[in-house]
């Protein structure tokens, strides 16, 4: 589905990654882990379009069979064509739009393409008002499936932290994705919100969309992720099942750190 | 007493802007230019400063605390208000040429070409969030694109319209592609340069524009291949309706014109709101790594934003050439564009109507204050005031930018804040405006 191989991103003197190569299968849920500075983020950004790797290539299969050479996809097609979609640490939501308004704004492409280039739906023409209402039924779905359908006309400013997480991410969904980048999902979210999350997370993968994530909080990646690959200095030290990465000495070292009973108390 | 303190300082600072400003007059002597002082006129203008310092101060503190639904309440009532208002504007519009007063279908007709310009860069700087110096440029491509198409191969009003407003989107999409990367100061610096090159190139390309003499003999706008000519021969709008010709005729005519056109800017840019082209301008506007990870083409979507914006601005120079039947250069200075730009951030970012309002205020507002000031000056006869009487007008745009700033720290966000959503599952709410982003650029 994705492979990522010998992706190398050189900020003037650093390094950030080094020579990484992972792939991820479809229908997975992949996991990448590593402490602050690893890389991660730098990863998906190269994956997502927003940095030009300077070496090594990303490639993206479709279960259809069509691939994609994503290192040389410009930001934009990334997302329209090879139709990988992500979502931010810091949540980027249009603040000043509502709900409804957020996820129709993702659903652009489609819906402009109805528009006639805009001469014929200014004049009330074609088949944009068909094609609106689809677009309101798929947002209504994905309304549904994260809880927020009675405050879909509220600004997306003004719902509380975890529901933006989740609006973020049916944002996402809204440009049918085969693969959804995740950054930090669950960050900041309370117990019942992280749950919530990861149903949310489990639902888009059975609905056929792959999955890869950064997170923090191992709760999440060890009772989700199919697959998980850990980063340590811009290189790969590990990758397997969150079972074998439990019990991987080179992780518990750099990142898991050891059971509590070496832990000195506070 | 703090209070009283701020409002002496306060004072002072009036007193060493106001002394020179307003307490320094000079006159015409016998050898040479005189200086006289107006001590009293000063004092006026400083104590005015001092107690409206006071009242501000002890306005603030008693409604701090209130302000937040205060304000909510506010905008309510404006958007209560808001639907009255618009059908009112446009009845009133319709109807103002039947006062038959020469003068305000005149100023009508001023401050609907404004209204135009001010919708026109609402597309850009309110909702695609593009701040634009350079508008003017547009409104300058547009009239000497009408001006010569018309002069040289003989072309009417109808036919060039379209072409003006064409040749105007050529050019906005040409000073978008250099500007594409740059946000914010940066982009509203090159914006600037970029209106002050075209004017720069109306002056120095004599051969085609004539310079800084201008073009003049732009013709007429027709009404179905019919003249409004002072003549009355044939094929003229008074032989065909059989009525001594007047002026009045082409004046009021040129006033629906432009009513038609602003109607149209208004009509297209809030059709285009409910588009995914506007939603994507305002997702813009809102944050733009967001919308190139939806898959939104970043550049074309600015493209269409300046071009559409451009168009606008272009069908309204094409209608000021034609009322105007004379163009030069000095007609699109960049005081035009601030003009422009301070009419659509006075009105409220992204707010049609607060445009319109913004732009009845402040153009026709400023010349309803000039007649204001010179029948006070006539008034005043008292000798406390001599001297200062008859020059009140001069004072226009002093109290005008003075109301300016007052409005500005009273409503930030402008004459309507706020954003109206372009769809609703239920019901339609308006955003409060501290959450819409104003846009970097």
């Amino acid at each position: 589905m994705l492979s990522v191989s010998g992706l190398t991103m050189q900020f003037g003197g650093l390094r950030a990654v080094d020579g990484l190569s992972f792939q991820a299968k479809a229908g997975d849920i992949t996991a990448v882990i590593g402490p602050n500075g690893a890389g991660k983020t730098t990863v998906f950004n190269c994956i997502t379009g927003f940095y030009r790797p300077s070496g090594g290539s990303i490639g993206l299969t479709h279960p259809g069979g069509a691939s994609h050479k994503l290192h040389t996809m410009p930001g934009h097609r990334i997302a329209s064509a090879a139709k990988v979609a992500r979502t931010f640490q810091n949540i980027r939501l249009f603040a000043g739009m509502t709900v409804l308004e957020n996820l129709l704004v993702a659903q652009h492409n489609t819906l402009m393409a109805a528009t006639g280039f805009g001469v014929l739906a200014v004049l009330g023409l074609g088949r944009y008002r068909a094609a609106e209402a689809a677009g309101i039924e798929k947002a209504k779905f994905w309304l549904d499936a994260i809880g927020l359908t009675a405050r879909a006309d509220d600004p997306a400013g003004a719902l509380p932290y975890g529901a933006q997480r989740r609006l973020e991410i049916a944002r996402a969904m809204c440009i049918d994705p085969v693969l959804l980048c995740l950054d930090e999902p669950a960050a900041g979210l309370n117990p019942r919100e992280s749950d919530e999350l990861n149903k949310l997370l489990m639902r888009i993968r059975d609905g056929g969309c792959s999955l890869l994530l950064i997170e923090h909080d191992m709760g999440v990646v060890m009772r989700i992720s199919d697959h998980i690959v850990v980063l340590d200095h811009g290189r790969k030290i590990s990758d397997g099942t969150p079972a074998e990465i439990r019990n991987d000495p080179a992780v518990i070292a750099a990142y898991l750190g050891e059971g509590e009973e070496d832990e000195v108390p506070a | 007493m703090t209070a009283l303190r701020d409002a002496f300082l306060s004072a002072l600072v009036a007193l060493g802007l106001f002394a020179p400003l307003v307490g320094l007059v000079t006159t015409s002597g016998e050898h040479g230019l005189l200086l006289e002082l107006r001590p009293i006129a000063t004092a006026v203008v400083v104590g005015l400063v001092f107690l409206g310092r006071l009242i501000v101060l002890s306005r603030r503190g008693r409604t701090r605390t209130a302000s937040a639904p205060s304000n909510r309440a506010l905008a309510e009532k404006v958007s209560k208000a808001g639907k009255y208002v618009t059908p009112l504007l446009l009845v009133a519009a319709v109807a103002l040429p039947f006062t038959g007063s020469r003068y305000y279908i005149d100023l009508g007709t001023l401050v609907l070409t404004y209204i135009m310009l001010g919708w026109g860069l609402n597309i850009v700087v309110g909702l695609a969030g593009l701040l634009d110096l350079g508008y003017v440029a547009f409104y300058a491509v547009g009239a000497y694109s009408f001006a010569l198409l018309a002069t040289n191969f003989g072309l009417g009003f109808w036919t060039c319209l379209p072409l003006a407003g064409i040749l105007a989107a050529f050019a906005g999409v040409m000073l978008g592609f250099p500007v594409l990367r740059l946000r914010g100061d940066y982009l509203a610096i090159v914006t600037l340069a970029f209106g002050e090159i075209i004017r720069v190139v109306l002056i120095n390309w004599v051969s085609l524009t004539n310079g800084p003499n201008g073009i003049t003999g732009i013709p007429r706008p027709t009404l179905f291949g019919l003249a409004f000519s002072m003549d009355g021969g044939p094929g003229t709008i008074a032989d065909f309706f059989n009525v001594e010709p007047a002026v009045i005729q082409r004046i009021v005519f040129l006033y629906y014109v432009i009513l038609g056109l602003a109607l149209l800017t208004n009509w297209v840019s809030l059709r285009l709101r409910r588009m995914p082209l506007g939603r994507a301008w305002e997702a813009l506007r809102e944050d733009e790594v967001a919308c190139r990870s939806l898959g939104i083409n970043v550049r074309n979507t600015k493209l269409t934003a300046f071009g559409i914006g451009a168009m606008f601005g272009g069908f309204a120079g094409a209608f000021f050439a034609t009322r105007q039947a004379f163009i030069s250069p000095e007609s699109f200075t960049f005081i035009e564009s601030a003009t422009v730009l301070a009419i659509v951030v006075l009105g409220g970012l992204g707010s049609q109507l607060g445009v319109a309002l913004a732009a009845i205020v402040m153009v026709g507002g400023l010349e309803t204050l000039r007649d204001f000031l010179s029948f006070l000056g006539d008034q005043m006869n008292s000798p406390l005031f001599s001297g200062i009487a008859s020059e009140l007008p001069l004072y226009r745009m002093l109290i005008f930018g003075l109301a300016l700033v007052v409005m500005m720290v009273l409503r930030p966000r402008g004459l309507v804040s706020g954003r109206t959503p372009s769809v609703a599952l239920h019901k339609v709410r308006d955003i409060a405006p501290g959450l819409v982003a104003r846009g970097r650029g």
